[in-house]
């Protein structure tokens, strides 16, 4: 049995101009120790998709359709007081913005203290600070700051230290949202090791979103490309690496720079997302795909094109 | 040197002296500090300190001008307005203590339950909160301490009403902006609770400002109880109290007792002043948008 398990999740916004889906009909599942990268543009609805799992899409959003289960055990069903004790405890979420995501009036000690404490309410405060003191120096933080204010931190260090807070419970999923989008490479680079060292240690599987195709396919095992709300390509990430089926797949992969071939262009894709009030009749890809033929202003289905390997796209059949 | 780190005060001293590392604001803050503090004392040392008994008739010198035995005259009566001046702050520092701690203990959580909860509560508090808002302050004073009657608790009711809608309007819309910050939202997808959510991180980040709308708050507060007084709405008038002065100092000015109204109107503008810098000030230092 998969670790999670979600089936058709439907997300929509009601806007006052009108229904915004802003996922759309999204399946996949995910082994323990598992990572998955959900790869996609701004707008392409993979933050909705990862806050849907926690059951935490800010009002007017509602998941309208689907179901999502953890071991098994469905997360749509349960109570108010169920999924609060889901949240943090069995899945973590670590939020886009290190500057903002640490309460300022707060020190990192009391940050954890009173995680620990929410969810363990048995723990004494000497055993929840050690532990919060074995996660700082796992993260490479010394204990020593623990008095210190976020303030006091660089934002690689926030980023760590949420990380921390999001470990710290031993969850069995953690989903990152962007977790390295506000940083420097040298940093992001620590901090997707960092990510990757506590998937190895304690053994979580890891949802990780982010817009940038080439982290995904370094740092994870399967990956989840995103368009318009609905999946349009999902692989192992080595199937994506080696043959990228879908033209907007194709398009992200021409964009990363590549050192082994010196004088390769990078190409941009031409046009941008569509909008989510008025989609493209049929494929949602179409305007902007160089392959468009008059057969994709039909809906276009996911197919299987090799084994675990899900496209969709007419130009592999359907 | 050992540091104190125990206790309130221990942890106020060491921000006090930091106030002198703060510039111009800093400064204001201590000088509305020393103001109200020496104003306070004064107030509590009056028995002590009074040269005559407040409420004691000289009728050898009624409406007396500053002299040796009276430094600051006497009224209408013959009572020594020096001693008149020490006392004569207690009921309006009651009043206003007490009616701040009205105002913060219903603004307060209304403010923050209705913002954090949104929806018809919000709606409900915020057209009641405006519709007091709308009322001139004193006018309103006037006739809630009118139906209520004399008395300190009645005066810091009638101005606690008053201001309620300002902290209201204040945690409101610092709450709304709080509850949408990922620092929230983040406690929310760590499985905190509501009450966490609300006491723990909203209502912390809340308190610089309710700290400010308070000081402001005491300053209008003095005013409008001494205002209440001077139209005879305050305490008992055998209790001495400036706006009782000012009242019969403005009966005695035509006759050029100018000393009567001028003492207990000093004072009086001073204690606001004193406030209303320490509400200045800290708003300056408590924004972090404005340090350095």
């Amino acid at each position: 049995m998969p670790l999670l398990d979600v089936g058709s999740l439907t997300v929509e916004y009601h806007a006052r101009r009108g229904n915004v889906r802003a996922v759309d009909n999204v399946s996949f599942s995910l082994e323990k120790g598992e990572i998955l990268g959900v790869v996609g543009e701004s707008g392409s609805g993979k933050s909705t998709l990862g806050l849907s799992l926690i059951r935490q899409i800010p009002p007017p959003g509602a998941i309208m359709n689907g179901n999502i289960k953890l071991d098994g055990k469905s997360v749509l069903s349960l109570q108010k007081e169920q999924m609060r004790l889901v949240r943090g405890r069995r899945i973590a979420f670590v939020f886009q913005d290190p500057m903002t995501s640490l309460s300022p009036v707060k020190n990192i000690k009391d940050h954890f203290l009173e995680l620990l404490k929410t969810h363990e309410p048995n723990l004494t405060e000497a055993e929840a600070l050690g532990r919060a003191k074995n996660i700082l120096n796992v993260l490479g933080i010394s204990p020593e700051r623990m008095k210190d204010y976020p303030h006091q931190f660089s934002g690689g260090m926030r980023q760590r230290i949420m990380m921390g807070l999001g470990i710290a419970l031993n969850p069995d999923l953690v989903i990152a949202d962007e977790p390295t989008t506000a940083l420097d490479v040298i940093v992001q680079a620590k901090i997707l090791d960092l990510l990757k060292k506590l998937r190895d240690t304690y053994g979580m599987a890891l949802i990780l979103i982010t817009h940038d195709l080439s982290i995904a396919l370094e740092r994870c095992d399967e990956i989840i490309v995103m368009y318009a709300g609905q999946i349009v390509e999902r692989a192992k990430s080595k199937d994506i690496q080696e043959s990228p089926d879908h033209p907007y797949t194709q398009g992200l992969m021409r964009s990363i720079p590549n050192i082994e071939l010196a004088d390769q262009k990078l190409v941009a894709i031409p046009g941008s997302p569509p909008n989510l009030l008025n989609l493209p009749k049929g494929c949602r890809f179409n305007p902007r795909c160089p392959y468009a033929m008059p057969y994709c202003q039909n809906a276009t289905p996911l197919l299987e094109v090799e084994p675990q390997h899900f496209v969709r796209c007419f130009l592999y059949g359907g | 040197m050992k540091k104190i780190r125990r206790g309130i005060l221990g942890r106020l001293i060491p921000g006090l002296s930091s106030l002198t590392k703060r510039g111009a604001a800093g400064w204001i803050t201590i000088i509305g500090l020393v103001l109200v503090v020496s104003i306070v004392l004064m107030t509590l040392l009056a028995p002590w300190i009074s040269p005559h008994n407040p409420i004691a008739i000289d009728s050898t010198h009624v409406a007396s001008p500053p002299s040796a035995e009276y430094p600051l005259g006497t009224n209408q009566v013959g009572q020594d307005m020096l001693s008149r001046l020490f006392w004569g702050g207690g009921t309006m520092l009651q009043v206003a203590l007490l009616s701040v701690l009205i105002c913060v203990m219903i603004g307060l959580p209304i403010g923050l339950l209705s913002s954090y909860a949104g929806g018809n509560l919000d709606k409900a508090s915020s057209l009641v909160m405006d519709s007091i808002y709308a009322f001139p302050g004193l006018v309103l004073a006037i006739a809630i301490a009118a139906t209520l009657g004399r008395g300190v608790v009645n005066m810091a009711i009638s101005i606690g009403v008053v201001y309620v809608p300002s902290y209201f309007r204040v945690v409101r819309s610092q709450v709304l902006t709080i509850k949408e910050l990922t620092y929230t939202e983040a406690a929310k997808a760590a499985g905190a609770r509501r009450r966490t959510i609300l006491g723990r991180y909203i209502l912390p980040n809340v308190l610089p400002s309710v700290v400010v709308v308070a000081t402001v708050n005491f300053a209008d507060a003095i005013l409008t109880a001494a205002g209440l007084t001077f139209i005879g709405l305050g305490v008992e008038k055998s209790i001495p109290d400036w706006g009782y002065d000012l009242t019969d100092g403005r009966a005695l000015l035509a006759s050029g007792a100018w000393w009567v109204i001028t003492f207990p109107g000093i004072m009086i503008v001073l204690l606001a002043l004193g406030f209303t810098l320490i509400g200045e000030g800290l708003s300056e230092i408590l924004n972090p948008r404005l340090e350095q």
